[in-house]
């Protein structure tokens, strides 16, 4: 092989390496995403049973029950409701009233079973999803607001 | 008084690095007074901007509530090493500590920059004041932390209880270490093309500063891996979060950075790589401050959203990438290619390391910013998560582990691969047999593990043959090749034990991911549980006084397969000042490297206490691993060799070059 062809070879062998990895991450970001959704947009489009997606919004009020390990609570956005089961230890400022997100699926008993739940890390959080949703049912309480801008300036 | 000190200090430094960066970038030929003034600069700018953290630190220290920052991040009863790490416990303070550190290493640069030709360090330090300069003025107009209350608040409201922890105390300070390091391979990258000085001792220079970055970095996302695994009473010590990825980018670029430099000083080749390589990995930093301080993620380390810091921290980052890039677009064309070599080379090698490092890097950037240019332009929400990031990056990384052993073994230019593959016989057959007992002991079962175990006894067994095989172990006498061994150079022993550190993580992980069990239940006091052949039996559950916070405590007699017994106190900690509660698991370590992981969660009505079990087998072998790297920097740091790096030009070129042509 002369200089030339060497140097094509390695250029050829680089491009083909590079192509093969944007093709796995691409082929992957089509397949591995979850969707997030509101229980009102669950309600308009509904999803297939088994199918994992994330549910936010707020969690009702005197809707939690704990039964040793499973606890059931409503997730809400003013409009609609979802039930979600989740059977491991809550997060540590998992309240009632306040924002959360879901990751699972829907069952065929047409409860939504939880594998993780999020809440917030401190005081202030409300999950971004949540906030976009509660806006756009007009849920958006402007004290909830006001109260969540002085604690972030903290 | 001494807070608006601290204040005025800061405001100087931010004239001072202005001075610095439009007098060394006008006049950085000039050579002499200029390079002079820039390196007293460099030097004064650290001064001040450590007076005002100091007295930053001590407001905190003092619980001077008329520091407004003090008053909503401190409180008078916490414990003294969490008034301190509340300093960088919130945005102004981390801020504060992003430029302290950025300006230590502008001065850094100047002290022990003395080989470096006057032009090439003022262009470097000139960089630096540009960025400090930035970042200084982003303190102080849209992030000031020395605002003052009128009248001070009797009591703080505590700094966010989740971050009252040790290893979050000294997690920010080494990571900003390795973030902020990267900005002087940027400098450097800039003012070589600047410059237009480019070559084998432009490596030299760079290599000292990128290993210390890299270290540090290894170090802090090491410590913040563990901090979320025995904090936040998960059980997880890597959820592929934002955040993380936002750590995880910049390391995998220096990574690929601190190996290209190696051929480019070597070899005098993939210099365009290399440059663009130190340019990407400090934008990766900068990217990575900006998802994490703009508030565009929701997590623990976006203290504040206020929109305003967001676009600012994003017209920086606009400028510095954008202006790097244009800068490198219109000289890079001008580089001469360097050494040629055959693609089974050390140099070969390398590349591909190279190749597989940033398609890795890739993949996590794209996983990570998809979701919020989706957002963006089309108002979807959807979440990129593990499932994306562990195929992804394992179908990456598989062909860069199995090359790495051969790597070290492989000479520079053109290489003998079936000699090689000879002298790596015997790190092979240990893999397998390793493999084998592992699965003998295990319990075969069928699934992907055997891959990640070959891989991760490949790579620790090659990082060792390298050393037996350099040494003459067994190919001369006894004692002369122990000789041998402990003379080698420290950037070979360096070399091996980052390699094996490596292995030994990816040992931890995948014993992790296909080993661990869990069970969640309830007990109720005197009840047991059961999991992985230990008996877990609920002993004693109370109220405790804390310091800023009441304990409920609970103790556990675990019992192994002897029969040995231990307690394991876990924790549920309400802070008072905020009323927020934090989960402090038991963790019990058996044979040094496994650990058992209790962590409770709310009792019923009943008084059953929910107890969520994790039995992780080797889990600590992922922490050793990173331990042994970031040994392996601190080893190559150390070498003189390294470290006096005296500018040799490439006089050989011509040499080479007529070689090289194989």
């Amino acid at each position: 092989m002369t200089r030339k062809q060497k140097r094509l070879a390695v250029i050829a062998g680089l491009g083909l390496a590079i192509v093969l990895a944007a093709t796995i991450i691409f082929t992957a970001l089509s397949s591995k995403i979850t969707f997030f959704y509101s229980p009102s947009e669950l309600k308009e489009n509904p999803v297939a049973i088994g199918q994992d997606f994330r549910i936010g919004g707020l969690v009702k009020e005197d809707s939690w029950v704990k039964d040793g390990k499973i606890n059931t609570f409503v997730v809400t956005d003013g409009e609609s409701d979802t039930k979600v089961v989740y059977q491991q230890i809550l997060p540590d400022l998992f309240r009632e009233g306040q924002g959360v997100i879901a990751e699972g699926a829907l069952t065929q008993e047409g409860y939504f079973a939880a594998t993780n739940v999020l809440a917030k890390h401190d005081e202030n959080y409300l999950p971004k999803e949540v906030v976009a949703t509660l806006k756009e049912r007009g849920e958006w309480e402007p004290e909830t607001k006001e109260e969540n801008g002085e604690g972030s300036a903290n | 008084m001494y807070i608006e000190i601290g204040h005025f200090a800061l405001i100087l430094a931010f004239g001072i690095s202005i001075a610095q960066a439009v007098l060394g970038l006008t006049f950085w030929r000039s050579g002499g007074h200029i390079a002079g003034y820039v390196k007293q600069a460099a030097i004064l700018q650290f001064v001040l901007v450590a007076i005002s953290f100091g007295v930053l630190i001590i407001a905190f220290t003092t619980s001077d509530f008329s520091l407004s920052l003090a008053a909503q991040h401190s409180h008078s009863l916490q414990p003294m090493i969490y008034k301190i790490s509340s300093v960088w416990g919130n945005h102004e303070g981390s801020i504060l500590l992003w430029v302290l550190i950025l300006v230590l290493f502008g001065a850094a640069v100047a002290v022990f920059g003395r080989n470096i030709p006057n032009d090439l360090r003022t262009l470097v330090l000139s960089v630096q004041g540009v960025l400090s300069a930035s970042f200084i003025g982003f303190s102080i107009f849209t992030s000031n932390a020395f605002t003052r209350l009128d009248p001070a608040p009797f009591e703080g409201r505590d700094l966010n209880p989740i971050l009252q922890d040790v290893g979050l105390a000294i997690h920010p300070p080494l990571l900003y270490i390795g973030y902020v390091g990267f900005s002087v391979c940027f400098s450097f990258a800039i003012a070589a093309l600047i410059s237009g000085r480019i070559d084998a001792a432009w490596a030299r220079w760079v290599r000292p500063w990128t290993v210390a970055s890299w270290t540090f970095l290894t170090l802090g996302i090491a410590m913040g891996s563990y901090w979320a695994y025995y904090e936040l009473g998960w059980g997880g010590w890597w959820f592929w979060d934002p955040v993380e990825n936002a750590s995880f980018m910049p390391w995998l670029a220096g990574t690929a950075l601190m190996h290209s430099a190696i051929v480019m000083e070597k070899r005098s080749a993939l210099k365009i790589w290399t440059i663009f390589l130190a340019i990407m990995t400090f934008s990766l930093s900068l990217l990575g401050a900006f998802l994490v301080r703009s508030g565009i993620l929701t997590s623990v380390h976006a203290f504040a959203s206020d929109p305003e810091r967001g676009l600012v921290l994003l017209a920086l980052l606009g400028v510095f990438i954008g202006g790097a890039f244009i800068l490198f677009a219109m000289r890079a064309s001008s580089l001469r290619a360097g050494g040629l070599f055959a693609p089974i080379s050390r140099e070969g090698a390398l590349v591909l390391n190279n190749l597989f490092l940033a398609s890795a890097t890739a993949a996590v950037l794209i996983g990570t910013l998809y979701p919020l240019v989706l957002d963006a332009l089309t108002g979807a929400r959807i979440s990129v998560g593990a499932p994306f990031f562990d195929l992804t990056f394992s179908i990456l990384m598989i062909p860069l582990l199995i090359i790495l052993p051969f790597g070290p073994f492989l000479s520079w230019k053109r290489a003998d691969l079936i000699a090689i593959t000879q002298r790596l016989a015997g790190a092979a057959a240990l893999t397998i047999l390793a493999t084998i007992v592992v699965f003998i002991l295990r319990g075969a079962t069928i699934s992907l593990a055997p891959i990640g175990f070959l891989l991760g006894f490949w790579v620790s067994f090659g990082a060792i043959a390298d050393l037996v095989y350099r040494a003459k172990i067994g190919r001369s006498p006894f004692i002369k090749s122990i000789r041998k061994l402990f003379s080698l150079p420290k950037s070979i022993w360096a070399t091996a034990l980052a390699h094996f550190g490596m292995g030994i993580c990816v040992l931890g992980i995948v014993s992790v991911s296909v080993g661990e069990s869990e069970n969640i239940t309830t007990l109720k006091l005197g009840q047991s549980a059961e999991l992985a052949g230990y008996s877990i039996e609920f002993v004693k559950a109370e109220e405790l006084p804390g310091p800023n916070y009441k304990i409920a405590h609970f103790e556990f007699v675990v019992s192994d397969k002897k029969g040995n017994e231990r307690l394991a106190v876990s924790e549920k900690r309400i802070y008072v000042a905020s009323s927020m509660p934090t989960t402090e698991a038991g963790i019990l370590t058996y044979g040094g490297l496994s650990q058992l992981y209790i962590a409770v969660g709310d009792a019923d009505k009943d008084g059953n206490q929910v107890v969520r079990i994790w039995h992780k087998p080797y889990i600590l072998l992922i922490w050793y691993g990173t331990i042994f790297m970031a040994l392996a920097g601190f080893l190559s740091l150390s070498d003189r060799k390294l470290r006096i790096g005296a500018p040799k030009k490439a006089k050989t070129k011509n040499i080479l070059k007529s070689k090289g042509a194989t």
